[in-house]
């Protein structure tokens, strides 16, 4: 499994995907190969895949350090851990200055795996901002 | 230190600096080296319990054979004394103490095989456990790593094409109103279509003369001269 297979799937299911998303694939290159994924009407927060020798990463941007509100950060956190496991396929983490979520595949997944789980990320990247939305300025 | 700690304590210190290196190259070869050498130390292993089992099955052959051997001489024995042939019996004697000290010897040896081929087996279990204990902290290394340069590509490209990730609520509210124009549109779209269907199930119930018709003059007379009535 490598990001152009990924992308030649996702851009040849067009209006034919089972989750009713529509994907547009555009590669990153740089060390390693990342493949920023838009997902229609979603194009604000798009989800970045990138491959490693045993998995699949897929990662949404939510949001930075700078946008949460001083006084709810501690509040924030502890809703996110405990958000963590109910949350479908998805898990918190934090990459610098910003959260995000994200989700690991084996490198062995399907490509209708992967369809599933990008669309599951999409879905609770909205949710889980909106839920959030309290503690954001 | 544990592989968590080494992680932690990188991106906690210094290592936050975009592309920055986890932990330098040289030491993730030097342990995918470490790796390869107890893979191949593995498979010696495993080489040489397959050669002490081989060994231990044959000595355990031996074993059976010289009791068998045993037992059919003593019969030979039990028979030369019932013949009242006490030279005979003798030399069967010397044989079967010939064989017991043979079977002392092969039952040792099959022992000190069977040690061996548990202890091989231990170790090899040991070892497997071990690579992949090795592996799974180097899968973290790696993907920690990997997750820094495609941070740090995800940066280059927004800010060589001057887009910038926008605020989080900012996003949701963007998206949100996409979303309501497209379901308004699909609604307009729905009502249209009713619509349209209405009025043309109307007409067609009218031209086969079903349904309200039209209040005619004359209807309205036949209605006045009934009530007249």
């Amino acid at each position: 499994m490598n990001i152009h297979k990924i992308a030649d799937y996702l851009n040849a299911l067009a209006d034919d995907s089972d989750t009713g998303m529509t994907f547009d694939c555009q590669p990153i290159s740089g060390e390693v190969d990342v493949l920023q994924i838009s997902v229609f009407g979603r194009e604000e927060l798009p989800i970045f895949v990138s491959v490693t020798d045993d998995q699949i990463l897929c990662i949404t941007y939510l949001w930075g350090e700078e946008e949460v509100k001083a006084d709810k950060i501690n509040e924030m956190h502890v809703s996110m851990l405990e958000m963590n496991i109910p949350m479908p396929l998805s898990s918190f983490s934090k990459i610098g200055d910003k959260y995000v979520i994200f989700g690991a595949l084996a490198i062995s997944s399907t490509f209708n795996d992967i369809e599933h789980e990008l669309a599951v990320l999409s879905n609770n990247a909205l949710e889980i901002i909106d839920d959030m939305s309290d503690y954001l300025i | 230190m544990s592989i968590f700690k080494k992680i932690m304590t990188a991106i906690r210190g210094g290592a936050t600096e975009v592309g920055e290196s986890i932990i330098d190259s040289n030491a993730t070869r030097i342990f995918e080296q470490e790796i390869r050498d107890a893979e191949n130390h593995l498979t010696k292993a495993k080489r040489d319990l397959t050669g002490v089992m081989a060994q231990q099955m044959s000595s355990s052959r031996d074993v059976e054979r010289i009791k068998r051997e045993i037992t059919e001489h003593e019969g030979y024995a039990v028979q030369a004394l019932e013949k009242g042939d006490e030279a005979l019996a003798l030399a069967v004697a010397e044989k079967i103490s010939t064989l017991e000290n043979e079977l002392t010897t092969q039952q040792q040896a099959l022992d000190s095989f069977q040690g061996n081929a548990e202890r091989l087996k231990e170790l090899v279990k040991k070892s497997e456990r071990q690579v992949a204990e090795y592996k799974r902290q180097l899968s973290m290394v790696k993907t920690t790593e990997s997750v820094q340069k495609a941070t740090s590509a995800i940066t280059d490209n927004f800010s060589s094409s001057n887009s910038k990730l926008l605020n989080a609520k900012d996003s949701l509210e963007r998206i949100k109103a996409k979303q309501q124009k497209f379901d308004d549109r699909m609604k307009a779209a729905e009502v249209l279509e009713s619509e349209n269907s209405d009025t043309s199930l109307e007409a067609k119930l009218k031209e086969a003369g079903i349904g309200a018709s039209d209040n005619s003059a004359n209807s309205v007379l036949e209605r006045l001269k009934a009530k007249q009535k």
